[in-house]
């Protein structure tokens, strides 16, 4: 797929659901048919409106879990108080429409030209666009030693946990449980710090390249303790979840 | 409420601006701090969408959506470059 992306205003389409996968309990993979796609780069995410009988919309905004050539997916995690999210973890089936505008964004995006080993950082369900950009290593037959620091609650939350459990060559996968570790567990057991930063992160004199992706907080100590550890702020891109079912 | 950053209003930014601008760099009005706006503090309900500067907390950009119309204030910056889509040709 040669495509170069060009300036365009974002317009608001029907996909159709093409599959759905739970992932855990909470989380769900959606994958959608969306006819005038004009492809998307790993880390961007796209807009879904949900709009009400009586005329009420919300929007929120959810990282693209596949990567580009791929189908395009999200991956939701259920908000129990949330507007959006528990009917596309919910309600939402094969077939159904679901309205949606992107790719969006451009910042937290991997394309494959930098070379440095990637240092990937999720807490939760800010593992999706690190995914993208895991699946887009693969499929572009990129080399790029790939790091993937990945903290759950508990084995349970783990989202695409098959596909962890076997990261092709190239790929170290280390994960920490931060509330409960099943016996024999021999991932970490805390949260991630500084310390565990120091000793699992690429070090600075490799010139990696960091992506970290999560809650507000997790995101905050992440940046803060990779630039402590002497990566450049500008080789570490960082993207906030909040508590709204998307961004 | 929580704060997020400008990733989160990339799409609101796009329909204002006509192109991706998580990219672009602004420059605080007050401090002279100068990153992406992808970097920015975001609360996204203040009421409306406000945009701070991630090292004095100096207000940068006012974004608010009201009958179909987007007011927009950026006062608060003394520099907004342009924003660049991702455009390396693709495998």
């Amino acid at each position: 797929m040669a495509r170069t992306a060009v300036r365009r205003r974002l317009t608001w389409q029907v996909a159709t659901v093409t599959d759905v996968v739970d992932e855990t309990a909470r989380t769900r993979t959606i994958e959608l048919e969306v006819s005038d796609w004009p492809g998307h780069f790993a880390g961007q995410h796209l807009d879904v409106r949900l709009t009400a009988e009586d005329g009420y919309r919300a929007e929120r905004s959810y990282s693209i879990a596949s990567a580009p050539g791929e189908p395009v997916a999200i991956t939701v995690e259920r908000l129990d108080d949330g507007e959006v999210s528990p009917y596309l973890t919910e309600e939402l089936r094969v077939e159904d429409a679901l309205e949606l505008r992107g790719p969006i964004g451009g910042y937290f995006v991997w394309d494959g030209a930098d070379s440095r080993p990637l240092l990937l950082v999720a807490g939760g369900s800010g593992i999706v666009p690190l995914r993208a950009i895991l699946r887009h290593r693969e499929r572009s037959g990129s080399g790029v030693p790939v790091r993937l620091l990945y903290s759950s609650r508990t084995l349970d939350d783990v989202i695409y946990r098959a596909e962890l459990a076997e990261p092709p060559t190239g790929v170290e996968v280390v994960q920490t449980l931060t509330r409960e570790q099943p016996e024999g567990w021999t991932g970490y057991a805390r949260r991630v710090d500084p310390a565990l930063l120091g000793e699992v992160a690429w070090p600075s004199e490799q010139m990696p390249l960091a992506f970290v992706c999560g809650p507000t907080n997790f995101v905050e100590t992440v940046a803060s303790g990779l630039v402590a550890l002497g990566y450049p702020p500008a080789r570490v891109k960082t993207e906030r979840f909040g508590a709204t079912g998307g961004r | 409420m929580e704060a997020l950053d400008g990733n989160a209003i990339a799409g609101l930014l796009q329909d204002v601006f006509g192109t991706e601008m998580t990219t672009a760099v602004s420059v605080c009005g007050h401090c002279g701090d100068r990153r992406p706006v992808a970097e920015l503090v975001v609360y996204l309900r203040a009421p409306g969408t406000v945009a701070r500067c991630r090292t004095c907390g100096w207000v940068l950009m006012v974004l608010v959506e009201a009958r179909g119309l987007t007011c927009v204030d950026l006062n608060g910056l003394a520099e907004l470059g342009s924003g660049r889509p991702p455009s390396v040709v693709q495998s």
